[in-house]
């Protein structure tokens, strides 16, 4: 049987086996809707709250902080958009952001920097860290929100949340997270960190897409953002996806767990690190982010000479799934704003490719990695006349 | 991204794939900060592309076109070469999803490169019979 990798769980993971179970009950036999009034009504609307419960436990926060939502995408909207309106009333209409957030932030910011916000993006230094300084030095009496990623998608480097957080409680400014990529490799505790609003996401962490939540702290206005009916405190309206929701519940329960945590990174660092070191040992090969403070899954290696998207299609046929910043994968003409921020020539960034893992993956696969990608490598650069300007020294 | 399985199979099986010695005409087009690069070679035998190689930095459609734009030329005239279109890659490709079809004029270009530089090295004056070339199908000019 041909060899299949799935290394790409920073793209999605896959649902567990105890998250599918605690869902099935809900398609056939639990599937009231949780406003009706009956038992299978009401036995609905108390797994919804059990849910919450077990978000906002695992967070940090109380269960009615936590709003449900489609996902991380849905839940930075919401946040940075209902700060922002709410704060420009009273004059507040600057946020701090970074470059290299996910796009769900920075599109946010620019659309609204379109409706006569000011946006700061602070930059990230060449390991992918953001200094909180940059952070303290941008505030302003206008700043209504600092929204900075917990850690990076694409380089997996985790932020001096905390820090920051108490920065912005000095301040009197509000700070949210994107904490997407974060949630099940560090323990958030959103009161102890000082963070206002955080956006999580379901299908990251084992559980379904199409399911996340948000953490609003009591005290903040949050803006409608479906008119309806009375779900999510009328805040979004529609009947709740009670399966998705009783799997988040588990799902975050199950990541945010401190022994699961500690346990996946003892697992998955060596392993991490084993990747980085024998694919380094490639001519003209660099690691993208730093090694410290690093999620334990994250490899992110960019490889001159070679294309990103022909590697990965390259690796398909082995039976790897992997990802890049190469423009070519995100249908953009630029490769990835976040290597591009990084300070790699847009060539370099071209020739990235990432490798994800999550708890199940085994020293095989590593092995397995270990052995395909160099041969990927040689193959393609054996074909690139990129390649033959380098190793000339052109 | 949906790739043919024509596409596919010409990134996984190039054809042609390499350098000629001696090559009578060699042409590059693309740049790296783009991300791609073709660089075709020929062989012209009595008028004739007797053989042609390529070497190809660039995505999948990027090499898939290289391969399939060389079986296209191999064995036909220099007339023939030169009147190969983008479009005909892409239907020997049974099609390229939009965002890819400037591989296609890239693999265009690449041959008209190589005969224009197979003219030049005759002595003759390319432009007139190739044309101008365009080295980079215009992913630069939005800076």
């Amino acid at each position: 049987m041909k060899k299949f990798v799935y290394a790409d769980n920073a793209a999605t993971t896959k649902v567990s086996e105890k998250v599918l179970s605690s869902m099935l009950p809900f398609y056939t036999e639990g599937f009231g809707n949780a406003s009706s009034i009956y038992a299978l009504g009401r036995s609905a609307q108390a797994s919804i709250e059990k849910a919450r419960e077990q978000v906002a436990n695992g967070i940090g926060c109380e269960a009615k902080e936590v709003y449900f939502t489609s996902g991380g995408s849905e839940s930075d909207n919401w946040a940075v958009k209902s700060v922002a309106k709410n704060l420009a009333k009273r004059g507040k209409n600057h946020i701090i952001t970074t470059v290299f957030e996910h796009h769900a932030i920075l599109h946010t910011c620019q659309a609204l920097e379109k409706e006569g916000f000011e946006v700061t993006y602070i930059p990230i230094d060449d390991k992918g860290y953001v200094n909180p300084c940059d952070i303290e030095n941008a505030i302003t009496d206008k700043t209504a929100l600092v929204t900075v990623m917990f850690a990076n998608n694409e380089i997996g480097t985790i932020q001096p949340i905390a820090e920051i957080g108490r920065i912005c409680r000095e301040k009197k400014v509000l700070f949210h997270t994107d904490a997407v990529q974060a949630i099940g490799n560090v323990a958030i505790n959103v009161k102890e960190m000082g963070i206002d609003m955080l956006s999580l996401s379901g299908h990251k962490i084992h559980a379904p897409k199409g399911i996340g939540a948000l953490y609003v702290r009591k005290g903040i206005i949050l803006n409608n953002l479906i008119h309806g009916g009375g779900q999510e405190k009328g805040k979004r309206a529609g009947t709740e996806n009670v399966p998705s929701i009783v799997g988040l519940g588990i799902a975050v329960e199950e990541a945010c767990n401190i022994d699961n945590i500690n346990a996946k990174a003892s697992k998955l660092t060596p392993m991490r690190d084993r990747i980085i070191s024998e694919l380094l040992k490639l001519p003209k090969t660099r690691l993208n982010g730093g090694t410290e403070n690093r999620l334990c899954g994250n490899v992110n290696i960019s490889f001159e000479g070679v294309e990103g998207e022909s590697l990965l299609l390259f690796l398909d046929n082995m039976g790897i799934c992997a990802s890049s910043g190469s423009a070519c994968t995100s249908g953009d003409l630029d490769p990835s704003h976040v290597l591009l921020a990084l300070g790699l020539k847009h060539e370099v960034a071209h020739g990235s490719l990432r490798i994800s893992l999550a708890d199940d993956a085994s020293e095989e696969d590593v092995d397995y990695i270990i052995e395909c990608v160099p041969k990927a490598i040689s193959t393609l650069r054996a074909m690139s006349p990129l390649w033959e300007r380098i190793v000339k020294g052109e | 991204m949906l790739y043919s399985d024509k596409v596919l199979d010409h990134f996984t099986n190039p054809r042609n794939v390499g350098e000629i010695e001696n090559a009578d005409g060699i042409g590059e087009v693309g740049n790296a900060k783009c991300g791609d690069i073709m660089k075709m070679y020929i062989k012209v035998e009595n008028g004739v592309i007797a053989d042609v190689k390529f070497k190809t930095f660039g995505c999948g459609a990027a090499i898939a076109t290289s391969s399939m734009a060389t079986e296209l030329i191999k064995g036909k005239s220099i007339e023939d070469a030169l009147s190969l279109t983008n479009k005909a890659v892409v239907e020997a490709l049974d099609g390229l999803p939009p965002v890819k079809v400037h591989c296609s004029v890239l693999a265009e270009q690449a041959i008209k490169a190589a005969v224009a530089d197979y003219y030049t090295r005759c002595g003759i004056d390319p432009t007139p019979i190739v044309g101008e070339i365009h080295t980079c199908d215009g992913c630069c000019e939005h800076e």
